[in-house]
């Protein structure tokens, strides 16, 4: 379990980051917390032949400014799950994110840019309607989080450009989460998970956030559940209702721990539980 | 003579939780595993290039990898064949079995090269450059099918009573079929072997993380054409965990030895996970059809077992096993007279079996303790009375059961009575019977197992006929050495054969030494490291069916208690009743001309101790397939969520007689240690192929074992009836939760589900679908 030869490039500056990966090209990738991607170097998975190292080149940090938060792509997770900016929705999914040991190390840029399809944070920058910020040899842009996933590891980050940045809305007047996740063993990837973020007024839902993650091929919202929520008075009916959409908008492929049926089945009861502890 | 009745009177170290000897090398970092040592220098890196595909005519072309960078050079398939003979086996097998594949690789997963280099990277780099063509061949992956075919290499009948008579004058007749998946051990430290061939003297000195049984040295010996003495094998004094499954390393220890004599150079090989979870071993997959009679009472009259055990790709010794080792025992915990079994062995296009905690218990336990459960569901019996009707009482211990077992000591109503006592039973009972009226899924589930210890050697014989056994040479008995010196200044060293992997042989040695000697623990090394050239030890020696509390303790206490008569002696010749250990080992070693008239010089002494009562299989194949058999009575209570299927084990409670506790925190570890493992099997873990043979669980994402944080803590209770057939009157309690777990969880989930065909492992998914289902065989 030896990866291939690969030259290593630390960097000491974004700037330097970006240059050493517009050399390297398509065979360079960044190494941030390298907690998925040492792995897949040591299985022989992923071949590159230069990582570069983001470790030193001041990407961290977490800074609150105009109702956001925004996150530097090499904080660690560790460190966004005791940092009192994060918002509770993750605050409640990131001791979900591998174990204490992998989110000392993992980056919550890192996580976000590995677009893996069962990934928690990517689910939660989904749900709350979160932006990232990418730097590249054509500048700097922000975009929503909605507009980065593709599919598994397939992001819209173009060739040689950063993912630098996470921007995390804070909770708002009235509003309400939840994260629900179900995996067979702690620590692991989730079999099915959701979040919710209510925004409720004077006993009505006035705006909706549903998205779920892990059935999916990426964080993906549903929209037609969202519009199901938004104009009512929350109820155990409604959640129900809720659920038992979600679970036909989603199309799992099953694996050898759960079949198609069963994964939709628990997409449907995870959205319903988080809808109602979102209430 | 006073100074002997002061060490009387001081409380014994064996029975105290003394702080562990291991630790603190351990706490600090400094322990030594297999890829600690470097005991040759110069040894290059081995990768082994293994076969993609369940089953497949190979063609290996190795030429691109042999001009590779740093490549010393490369075993095959072909060398394997030139360099060593197939491994022997219980049984004979058409199927020869080499350390790689020669023309046909019969599972994903089999050694087809060695490919050897200066670092494990280069090593790696051109593994990746062996070609190896693959001609497919249909693959064997079904137990049951493949029992009708050729595949079956194995097939005995056993009849004790009368089985037929007993089943026809039965008020019921439970007759199922019950499957266990194949499971592992995966401890934190995989596969490691450092092989030095000497061509001068023809022999192979290896240093692998081996856990024994030691049978094991003279099949690997074999393989190699080397008389045992050139074949010296030595293990590190610490192993990161094996649970049995370092055993089956030996293949490797001939594989990587054949690299060492071809390429003319120490090769060393260190196993990674996936390597691990692909060619390591497993459990054997066991499925089992019992017919079992009661009366109206709850009396078990009659137990018929059709056992077809799935042992992979080969036979590879011990197997099979598995499928004796509880030979003694098929009655379970129960006076039932009447018992038969067929057993058979078949082979798939999967990855071998071979030892993994609990050895058979269980694959038996799960139908034998499954069927009880059923019996009393539909007779309408509380399953604790059906228990109490059938337990073997403690007025006939010593027992004998029909198959051969002699069962030693203990009280097991009074156990079972315990455990239901700190359960609380009669209230969870009622408690999870309200709740089903309420529409939640709670359920109570008990297991009552007889825990063998000390494996007969001969048991493995009954895969032959009596008629076979008697022309062959006769196999019994399980027996350990030990070594223990004084030094010239009173410093006292063990020597042991039972290859410890975390469990505190040291520390309990120990305590042994220091009892006899009247001395403190810490002031005995104890050195774990076995030698195969300089540490005593047996065909038994090794670390297996929990036989170091019962066996080596016993040679360890021998030769301590022979060198504290000669200590004694000296004393009583010096007339120096009081003369301090150091004086005494002093005079002995400096002044042997003072010694008594006729006293051997020196202060060592080798002693062996044989478990008594393990005779070889008698002619009606009646075999004591174990020494000592403690019982444990488990009760669980789970709720399982109807919407996820999650199963929630709300409390679980396990009480042991495992006789004489030597070290109390210890028998605790190994009690919860047992429990992980169980628990595992029934909650989380299983070895999957695909349809065409392609394991599915090669890495920790989809091999689950649980973490700590994923397992309930049981609630420990103990009793204590020494046992007549040990040195100390220990039994074995490694393994014994590894047997109960999974029938006392599979039991309190089909009590909260109120159906009869639960299957492990209960995963969520796996028992969300079962609730979609009708229950087959009867629901509540």
């Amino acid at each position: 379990m030896k990866p291939v030869p690969f030259r290593y490039v630390v960097a000491r500056s974004l700037e330097e980051a970006l240059a050493a990966l517009a050399e390297g090209g398509d065979d360079a990738k960044p190494l941030a917390g390298g907690q998925s991607l040492v792995p897949a170097l040591n299985l022989r998975l992923l071949r590159p032949e230069l990582l570069v190292d983001l470790n030193r080149a001041g990407l961290d940090g977490i800074v609150r400014e105009n109702g956001s938060v925004r996150v530097g792509a090499t904080t660690r997770q560790a460190e966004l799950e005791r940092s009192p900016h994060a918002h509770p929705l993750v605050r409640e999914a990131l001791p979900f994110v591998g174990h204490v040991v992998t989110r000392n190390r993992g980056t919550v840029g890192g996580s976000v840019a590995h677009a893996d399809g069962a990934a928690e944070l990517p689910l939660c920058l989904v749900a709350l309607g979160g932006e990232v910020v990418a730097e590249g040899p054509d500048g700097r842009r922000t975009f929503p989080a909605e507009e980065l996933f593709v599919t598994h590891y397939t992001t819209t980050l173009l060739p040689g450009e950063l993912l630098v940045e996470t921007v995390w809305p804070a909770p708002g007047g009235g509003e309400r989460s939840a994260f629900e996740e179900l995996a067979l063993r702690g620590g692991d990837y989730a079999l099915a998970m959701a979040a919710a973020v209510l925004r409720h007024d004077q006993g009505v839902i006035r705006e909706a956030r549903v998205a779920v993650g892990a059935v999916t091929d990426h964080p993906t919202a549903l929209a037609e559940v969202e519009a199901l929520l938004v104009g009512n008075a929350p109820s155990d009916e409604l959640a129900h209702e809720a659920g038992a959409l979600a679970a036909t908008l989603v199309d799992p492929a099953g694996g050898i721990h759960a079949t198609p049926a069963y994964l939709r089945h628990l997409t449907g009861v995870l959205v319903e539980r988080a809808i109602r502890r979102a209430t | 003579m006073g100074t002997a009745t002061a060490r009387e009177t001081r409380a014994s170290w064996v029975g105290q939780s003394v702080p562990r000897l291991e630790d603190e090398a351990l706490l600090r970092g400094r322990g030594r595993f297999m890829d600690d040592l470097d005991p040759v220098p110069g040894a290059a890196h081995a990768a082994i290039v293994r076969s993609q595909l369940p089953h497949a005519r190979i063609t290996v072309d190795a030429s691109a990898a042999l001009d590779a960078p740093g490549v010393v050079g490369v075993l095959t398939g072909e060398d394997v064949r030139a360099l060593s003979r197939p491994f022997p086996a219980g049984i004979d097998s058409p199927v020869p079995f080499y350390a790689a594949a020669v023309d046909v690789a019969r599972y994903a997963g089999e050694p087809v090269a060695v490919v050897v280099a200066r670092t494990r990277y280069e090593a790696e780099d051109a593994a990746e450059l062996v070609e190896v063509d693959y001609d497919p061949l249909d693959p064997v992956l079904d137990p049951v099918a493949a029992s009708e075919t050729d595949a079956c290499v194995h097939d005995r009948s056993f009849h004790y009573g009368d089985v037929d008579e007993a089943l026809a004058r039965a008020d019921l007749v439970v007759h199922e079929t019950f499957r266990f998946p194949r499971f592992s051990c995966t401890p934190v430290e995989c596969y490691g072997v450092v092989a030095d061939w000497d061509e001068a003297a023809g022999s192979l000195t290896a240093w692998a993380n081996f856990q024994g049984p030691f049978t094991l040295h003279g099949v690997a010996a074999a393989a190699l054409g080397l008389r045992g003495s050139r074949f010296r094998l030595l293990t590190p004094p610490d192993s990161g965990g094996s649970f049995g499954i370092k055993s089956s390393i030996f293949t490797y220890v001939v594989l990587i030895g054949l690299a060492a004599r071809k390429l003319g150079r120490p090769v060393r090989w260190i196993e990674d996970r996936v390597e691990h979870l692909l060619g390591s071993a497993s459990s054997t997959q066991r499925v089992t059809t019992v017919e079992a009679g009661f009366a109206h009472d709850g009396e078990l009259l009659a137990l018929r077992y059709d056992a077809i055990e799935d042992v992979g790709a080969y036979v590879r010794a011990p197997e099979p096993a598995t499928l004796y080792r509880m030979h003694g025992s098929l009655s379970g915990a129960y006076t039932v007279r009447n018992v038969a079994a067929r057993n058979r062995v078949v082979l798939t296009n999967t990855l071998p079996s071979g030892l993994n905690r609990g050895f058979g218990g269980p694959q038996l336990y799960l139908p034998l303790e499954r069927t009880m459960a059923i019996a009393a569901r539909r007779m309408g019996l509380d399953p604790a009375d059906v228990a109490r009707r059938n337990l073997v009482p403690a007025e006939e211990m010593p027992y004998r059961t029909p198959s051969g077992a002699l069962y030693d000591s203990g009280d097991y109503a009074a156990c079972l009575q315990q455990a239901l006592e700190l359960s609380g039973y009669e209230r969870r009972r009622a408690e999870a019977a309200a709740a089903r009226a309420d529409g939640r899924l709670l359920g109570v589930g008990i297991a009552c197992v007889v825990e063998p210890s000390i494996s007969n050697m001969g048991y493995i014989t009954l895969t032959q006929t009596a008629i076979e056994r008697a022309q062959a040479l006769p196999k019994s008995g399980n027996a350990e050495g030990a070594l223990v010196t004084i030094d010239p200044l009173g410093g006292v060293t063990v020597r042991l054969g039972t290859t410890p992997q975390g469990q505190g042989h040291r520390t309990v040695c120990a305590q042994v030494v220091a009892d006899e000697l009247g001395i403190e623990p810490g002031e005995v090394t104890v050195l774990s490291e076995m030698d195969t050239q300089t540490v005593p030890w047996t065909v038994s020696s090794g670390n297996y069916s929990s036989r170091f509390s019962g066996v080596a303790v016993g040679a360890v206490q021998r030769a301590a208690a022979q060198l504290r008569a000669k200590v004694d002696a000296v004393r009583e010749h010096l007339e120096e009743p009081e003369l301090s250990l150091r004086r005494v080992a002093g005079s002995v070693h400096w002044n042997p001309a003072g010694l008594p008239e006729g006293m051997e010089p020196g202060l060592s002494v080798v002693a062996y101790w044989s478990a008594p009562n393990l005779d070889p299989p008698d002619a009606e194949d009646r075999v004591a397939s174990s020494a000592a058999h403690g019982f444990i009575a488990d009760v669980c209570a789970v709720e399982v969520e109807p919407e996820t299927g999650e199963v929630r084990v709300l409390d679980y409670v396990t009480v042991h007689d495992a006789g004489r506790l030597l070290h109390p925190a210890l028998a605790d570890g190994q009690v919860l240690g047992g429990f992980a493992h169980g628990a595992g099997a029934a909650l989380f873990e299983r070895h999957v192929v695909d349809e065409w043979g392609n394991p599915m669980t090669a890495s920790f994402v989809d091999y689950v074992t649980p973490t700590a944080p994923d397992l309930p803590t049981p609630r420990i209770g103990h009793r204590s009836t020494p046992s007549p057939f040990t040195a100390l009157g220990a039994k074995g309690i490694g393994e014994g939760n590894t047997m109960s777990v999974p029938a006392a969880i599979a039991n309190a989930v089909a009590d909260a589900l109120g159906r009869d065909d639960v299957e492990l492992p209960l995963t969520a998914p796996r028992v969300w679908e079962l609730l979609q289902r009708p229950p087959e065989g009867g629901g509540r």
